[in-house]
């Protein structure tokens, strides 16, 4: 089953500093919901522990995240792919894309993903409203943390 | 009706079953536990089709409470068959059908999503779900391909090797030369492209199974959710490898429908009792409602190209068909039958039609396994011939009841040129009976009226026929059959006169234990409550071939109408002993033995008495006892037939139908159970309209199944359905003792193409597919309504 999302935020820090966010792997985890493990497994691949709850299947993701198409600071490719077990498997990639703005940097993502299994089998609705959800709650983590951080930082 | 009565046939008995299932008593198989029973769980893939490089069950092992956990190669190691396809189809070269094999563990290779990866026991249900969660599956994913259409291209994904293209047969049935001889002198060519939609089986009870070896008698108990226990046993004796036949019991408690789902031999049963000696334990296994959905063989899916070649008064020339059959990844039990001799055998409808050629495809797909479903290739054959009669009709400016009319079969026997020979009928008495009770002379003005409301009000005819009582032993051996589908019946009545009878058919929801007993009762002369059926036990019932294709009244009951005749010339000879009369002058009425021209005469129980007391007739001559049994090998199919119509409006602003009149007129031969009968047509009705308007099973296109619950799967609900209006007709079966043809399946075949044709006759168009959505059905009306704005 195919799911695409896409959405935008506007995030009130320089894109250099939301570029470096975007290849931090602490902020990284902090902001995927469901996130136990994250860590860098070489220079573009990490390793994964997610645990997702779509409706009624609760299960954990193991899986490898790799970036590519990596043209700093404008933008990369996150995709990754995970084995949820017995609740079917879920793969997927977003094109991340940073613009200068004159109040700080504006994040586009265009965002697919493919599920299997029981996971599939929940049906169309439940599934995308989940994966939309889970997406846009990413960003907005992400959004706000590297806000935060920079605003710490200063 | 009292229970303590002797029940004539044509009694609306109550059902005796029904005090144990509306009471919370009824044993079904998951309801059954054997002590120290651990509980089985299965792996199932996540992917349609991928190749297992390994599978690494160490981990899941050393959970909590894991029994084991089994592959594919262990049950390999024990030296245990796949699951068979049996019935041998040939191409039309000759060659026999692809069969890929089916091992009940993948071995190395998944084709479907759900196929059974692994199986892990444990002490609890849970256990063993979170184990499976620790089984490592080393998967190579695939290229899948799960759209039918798509099966065959040149180059695709190959599922099975055996299978080039992914094609299972290459069939064909009919004159190929005289059809084409009749469309070279057709003044009209109607032709149809029709999609039978996938359906899943959905019985209220999904299928379980417990089993247990026991190690004394080096023998299985396999409890199953199966409509034919002892074919269970026969394939997993002869054929998986299980046990011989004397070392493995099958039984098949109270049973919660299965609509031909539970005929097949699945992988779950199969390794539920494979398992239990292998753990030394009762393994249990209950199927989740999810995966009923990605497991249980699912139902149609046709692709079908139909043409009818017609003269300048609308008969019927030539009939050509071009089918592609999908059978999902693998063959499941009798798959192979249903889109051939099942389906190309109907062809002819109620019509005369003095040519037919049908062409069958039957392919592979990444999808779960299709066989039979309430009709199996009956309903696909109806729908094909019913819909192009009515398209037919409509381009030939006829009504469509004429149509139907002027070509009818009107005499008998009338053999098809699709192997059928057709013993008896009335087509026209039924159609009659069908448009008077439907007030089809009323309609343009119920649709007048509805238009003045804003609804589309359409009416539909479906003159259905199909091929019950399966069937002649002989005659389906010719055709591939790997068994004979004759029944038996076993007779024993006990000293204090009341019976009990065995019988190789199987009760899953149509009340045998009522019109067995009502038969039997009527019979015999003794109240029903005194006559009690058994089944389902290959141990007390020696051997049946089990219910499905409605055969259980026209085969299962006439092998008790033979071992009834038994019984009665058996208890003559002993009355005449008893009442020192000659065999020849006693007669048997009401219950009683007499001597003819006297009143001297012994009630059935007493004649029952002697017979094991054995005092009073010489049993050098006649032993004691009286117990009988008979096989019944049917001569024919027979050949239910009738008439439905269906009236809806559909909301062009909503797409919404409401089904506002449904009149079904049947011809089912003799009726022992009125009350039974009405029930099979109203459930039959109510899955064909389901098939019409709701129910599709859908995979994407990496073979997802994304229909895989009640969310996404629309199944028919009361309030979808107005009260039915039921009518009979009747013409005797003359093949059968008792005059039957058969009912469960009638309305789920008829009940389609009414639909449909009623929502073509509404909407104006010929371009309406199976199930009509709201969503489609108001693009449609929309369409309509713009095209009339322009006109």
């Amino acid at each position: 089953m195919a799911l695409e999302m896409t959405g935008s935020y506007d995030i009130p820090v320089p894109r250099e500093k939301v570029w470096e966010a975007l290849n931090d792997p602490a902020i990284l985890k902090r902001c995927i919901p469901g996130c136990e493990e994250l860590e860098r497994t070489g220079e573009t691949e990490l390793r994964a522990l997610v645990v997702a709850k779509v409706g009624p299947v609760k299960a954990k993701f193991k899986g490898k995240v790799f970036l590519s198409e990596l043209d700093p600071p404008s933008g990369y490719r996150i995709s990754g792919e995970g084995d949820g077990g017995i609740a079917g498997f879920a793969k997927g990639g977003a094109k991340v894309e940073l613009s200068e703005t004159q109040a700080g940097t504006t994040l586009v993502y265009t965002a697919e993903a493919q599920i299997g299994g029981k996971l599939a089998q929940l049906g169309q609705r439940l599934v995308a409203g989940t994966a939309k959800k889970t997406a846009d709650e990413f960003f907005k983590n992400f959004a706000e943390a590297v806000t935060g951080e920079t605003h710490e930082g200063v | 009706m009292n229970a303590s009565v002797v029940t004539p046939i044509g009694a609306p008995v109550r059902r005796k079953e029904d005090h144990r299932f509306i009471t919370g008593k009824g044993r079904y198989t998951d309801d059954l536990s054997r002590p120290g029973q651990a509980h089985a769980y299965f792996l199932r893939s996540p992917y349609a089709h991928a190749r297992i490089r390994a599978i690494d069950t160490s981990a899941a092992i050393d959970m909590p409470g894991v029994v084991a956990v089994l592959t594919g190669k262990d049950l390999a190691q024990d030296g245990l068959g796949g699951l068979i396809c049996g019935w041998m189809i040939h191409s039309k070269d000759g060659s026999p059908m692809n069969a890929g094999a089916h091992p009940a563990l993948a071995l190395d290779t998944v084709r479907y999503v759900g196929d059974h990866v692994a199986v892990i026991i444990a002490e609890t249900l849970n256990a063993a779900k979170d184990a499976a969660a620790a089984v490592v599956v080393d998967y190579e994913i695939l290229p899948a391909v799960a759209d039918l259409a798509q099966a065959q291209a040149e180059g695709g994904p190959v599922i099975h090797d055996v299978a080039p293209r992914n094609t299972v047969f290459e069939w064909e049935l009919g004159d190929k030369a005289g059809t084409e001889a009749a469309f070279a002198r057709a003044a009209h060519v109607t032709a149809i492209d029709i999609v039978n939609n996938r359906l899943a089986p959905n019985p209220m009870e999904p299928r379980a199974a417990i089993g247990d070896y026991d190690a004394g008698d080096d023998a299985f108990t396999l409890w199953t959710t199966s409509q034919n226990p002892h074919v269970a046993r026969l394939v997993l004796s002869a054929f998986v490898g299980l046990a011989p036949e004397n070392k493995l019991r099958v039984i098949a408690p109270d049973v919660g429908g299965g609509f031909g789902s539970k005929i097949f031999i699945y992988a779950e049963e199969t390794v539920c009792a494979w398992a239990s000696k292998r753990v030394g334990r009762p393994v249990k296994w209950t199927c989740e409602r999810g995966e009923a959905f990605l497991c249980d063989a699912h139902g149609r899916d046709h692709i079908t190209r139909g043409e009818l070649a017609l003269d300048g008064e609308g008969r019927i020339l030539g009939f050509r068909v071009k089918t592609t059959a999908n059978m999902g990844a693998y063959l499941s039990t009798f798959s192979s039958c249903v889109p051939t001799y099942l389906y190309a055998t109907l062809l002819s409808g109620q019509y005369a039609i003095p040519a037919i050629y049908c062409e069958v495809d039957a392919v592979y797909t990444n999808t779960a396994p299709v066989d039979a479903y309430r009709g199996a290739g009956r309903p696909e054959a109806t729908f094909l011939v019913e819909r192009i009669i009515d398209k037919a009709a409509r381009e030939l400016g006829m009504d469509p009841a004429e149509m139907r009319r002027r070509n009818f079969v009107t005499a008998f026997p009338h053999q098809t040129p699709v192997i059928m020979c057709y013993d008896a009928g009335d087509y026209g008495a039924s159609l009659d009976k069908a448009l008077a009770l439907a007030d089809y002379t009323g309609f343009p003005a119920r649709k007048a009226e509805a238009e003045r409301r804003g609804r589309l009000r359409g009416i539909g005819l479906s003159a259905y026929i199909e091929a019950c009582g399966i069937a002649p032993s002989a005659a389906v051996g010719s055709l591939g059959a790997g068994v004979g589908l004759w029944e038996s019946a076993e007779v024993r009545v006990n000293p204090t006169g009341n019976v009990e009878v065995l019988t190789g058919s199987h009760s899953h929801g149509q009340g045998h234990e009522t019109t067995f007993a009502q038969l039997v009762s009527a019979r015999l002369g003794i109240p029903i409550d005194q006559v009690s059926v058994v089944h389902g036990d290959t141990d007390k019932v020696q051997f049946g071939m089990g219910t499905y294709g409605s055969r259980s009244g026209a085969v299962g009951m006439s092998a008790i109408v033979k071992a009834l005749d038994k019984v009665e010339a058996k208890a003559k000879k002993i009355a005449a002993h008893v009442l020192e009369a000659s065999e020849g002058d006693i007669e048997f009425k009401d219950g009683r033995f007499t001597v003819a021209g006297t009143d001297r005469g012994l009630a059935f129980a007493e004649v029952a008495l002697n017979a094991y007391v054995a005092h009073k007739f010489p049993t050098s001559e006649i032993e004691p006892g009286l117990k009988e049994g008979a096989f019944y090998d049917p001569s024919n199919f027979t050949f239910p037939a009738g008439c439905h119509v269906c009236e809806l409006e559909v909301d062009p602003e909503t797409g919404v139908t409401q089904i506002v009149n449904w009149v079904a007129v049947d011809d089912f031969g003799t009726v022992i159970n009125p009350m039974i009968v009405e029930g099979q047509v109203h459930g039959g009705i109510a899955q064909g309209v389901g098939q019409a308007l709701m129910e599709r099973v859908a995979y994407d296109n990496d073979g997802q199944l994304v229909t895989g619950s009640y969310m996404d799967y629309q199944m028919p609900r009361a309030e979808d359905l107005p009260s039915f209006t039921l009518g009979l007709t009747e013409t005797r079966c003359p093949s059968n003792p008792l005059g039957m043809k058969g009912c469960g399946e009638a309305g789920a075949i008829a009940a389609p193409p009414a639909v449909i044709n009623a929502l073509t006759d509404a909407l104006g168009t010929q371009d309406i597919s199976m199930p009509a959505t709201p969503a489609k059905l108001w693009a449609v009306a929309q369409a309509r309504v713009t095209r009339r704005a322009a006109e």
